[in-house]
């Protein structure tokens, strides 16, 4: 990344820090601050508009249903493609913000290789290594990047299908439903993961805090980078109190 | 093409039989296009133009007799002009009726993600309803003819209706009533696909066109709109008439099978994330809290 680049991204962060503020409570640690939820949000109504009208127009049973909602199979034709360039910029800004901590490590490796574990809740806590994000939140981001630029690509010639030419837009018109199609996947995941399946996880990106009982279960190494302490002691000594309690 | 439904069936204080009776209506219609009669007046350019109310455009004058170098949202109907070398390196001339062929399998309704902008009638009329038209294009690209032109100003496409008000109440095509040389006939296919090939015989018997024949391609499962070709081999030379016109499968196998079924299988993630959770329970932070913070 170009220095200008990481400019223009640290002078965004600062600038909507300055407008809003994330309460962290005791027994909380900061995991999003305003700028990343800002962006998230933004990406994500652009992309709930643009997958909904896009998918009024792909199948002729979704034609009836959704369609309506933007005011008729026409308007939905037209705005389709300006939900698109939203969610385009807005994802962009995040790829610059997230850039760094998305960098796939071998603790993500390490990560893959054991997702069945982490799929069926054998373990209770993360092991060691996993980060800020771990190697399934990579992954969908970066797949989130790989359809993004595939959407782009294809929507263009059926964009502007005069200018491309019939050929462009037939192959167009298979990439860019391969790619909702990946989007679908990933985005009904993305949704699982971090609601009913993790709970305490939602409100990081709304009110942009987590308990810090989360931070060690799922991103133990990121508690030890943002606390300096060792979360494997740290849970043991909650997990000897709640005994206590009882 | 009058409904069959009116078909007298029984007639009161009639003695015998009911005359007609079980007589069968043919309905699919054909405008047959005999390339070999044309002489390029154009006059079915403009009873298009004017039965269809068109907004006349500008013309291109590219030192050719052809009006313009395509067809166009408000001019549906084109005569293409083409020079091609005779083997004795003389020139031929030929004029071919642009429009659309009304293919029996159209490219431009299987394309359509729009519900009613196109409908084919029982007769084959291919016909597109410009209000459900959202202007998407597909059609552009599923037309293996380049007919559909878009009007970026109504953001609807447009194209030759084979004139489907004048056909439904038994009249010609505009196109057809100018035609001056009787090169162009309208009727049931059976009939002009008969008469097409006794043109087609004639040519190669009397005219010394070996290769003559009919123009009514299979790869569409044949077309509402056929042309007797003085060469059936090489249809190109007329302005590009494909050869064999295809549909793209992006809009055949893709649209009707690999969509849906990828759609399905897609949506699958959502009952296995449900599953997921009723079996194997949500992942709480640990250890779960009984009381306060930690």
């Amino acid at each position: 990344m170009t220095t200008a680049v990481e400019r223009f991204d640290d002078e965004a962060r600062r600038r909507v820090a300055a407008h809003g503020r994330t309460i962290v409570h005791d027994g909380e640690l900061l995991r999003h601050p305003v700028y990343t939820r800002l962006l998230h949000w933004a990406v994500a109504i652009f992309f709930l508009l643009a997958f909904l009208s896009g998918f009024a127009l792909y199948t002729p049973w979704l034609y009836h249903a959704l369609t309506p909602i933007f005011g008729g199979g026409p308007t939905t034709r037209l705005l389709h493609p300006w939900f698109s360039l939203g969610f385009v910029i807005a994802f962009a800004l995040q790829i610059l913000n997230w850039a760094t901590p998305m960098l796939w490590t071998p603790a993500d490796s390490r990560w893959l290789k054991r997702i069945k574990t982490y799929v069926s809740n054998e373990e209770l806590l993360e092991p060691a290594d996993v980060g800020f994000f771990n190697g399934g939140q990579k992954l969908y981001f970066w797949t989130i990047v790989a359809s993004a630029l595939v959407f782009v690509i294809s929507g263009l010639p059926m964009w502007f299908p005069r200018t491309f030419g019939r050929g462009a837009v037939a192959i167009s018109y298979v990439l860019h439903d391969v790619a909702a199609l990946l989007m679908l996947v990933g985005f009904i995941v993305h949704i699982y993961e971090s609601t009913a399946q993790q709970p305490g996880t939602f409100q990081a990106m709304t009110r942009g805090t987590v308990s810090k009982r989360w931070a060690w279960t799922h991103h133990p190494a990121w508690y030890r980078d943002a606390t300096g302490r060792n979360p494997r002691e740290d849970y043991e000594r909650a997990a000897a109190r709640e005994s206590d309690r009882r | 093409m009058p409904s069959g439904t009116l078909q007298i069936r029984a007639i009161s204080g009639h003695s015998g039989s009911v005359p007609g009776a079980g007589a069968h209506r043919e309905e699919e219609v054909c405008k047959y296009v005999d390339v070999t009669t044309c002489i390029g007046c154009k006059a079915c350019e403009v009873a298009c133009v004017e039965w269809n109310d068109m907004p006349f455009g500008k013309t291109t004058f590219d030192n050719t007799y052809q009006t313009m170098p395509s067809t166009a949202w408000n001019y549906w109907n084109l005569i293409k002009f083409n020079e091609h070398p005779r083997d004795d390196g003389s020139l031929m001339w030929t004029m071919r009726k642009d429009q659309c062929m009304h293919c029996e399998d159209p490219g431009c309704l299987r394309a359509c993600p729009a519900e009613g902008a196109i409908v084919q009638y029982a007769n084959g009329i291919v016909d597109f309803n410009q209000e459900n038209c959202i202007g998407c294009q597909y059609c552009v690209t599923g037309c293996p003819f380049d007919i559909p032109k878009f009007n970026s100003a109504t953001k609807k496409v447009y194209k030759c209706t084979l004139c489907s008000d004048r056909v439904g109440q038994g009249l010609e095509p505009a196109c057809v009533k100018a035609c001056p040389t009787g090169c162009l006939k309208f009727g049931t296919k059976p009939d002009m696909l008969a008469l097409a090939e006794k043109r087609a015989g004639q040519l190669r018997e009397h005219s010394g066109f070996a290769n003559a024949g009919v123009y009514d391609p299979a790869s569409v499962n044949g077309t509402h709109v056929i042309y007797v070709l003085h060469d059936a081999k090489n249809p190109e030379m007329y302005g590009g008439l494909p050869a064999s016109p295809r549909i793209p499968t992006t809009f055949t196998m893709w649209k009707s099978l690999a969509k849906p079924v990828g759609l399905l299988l897609a949506l699958l993630a959502a009952p296995v994330a449900f599953f997921h959770y009723i079996a194997e329970g949500p992942k709480e932070p640990q250890p779960p809290s009984r009381g306060d913070q930690p």
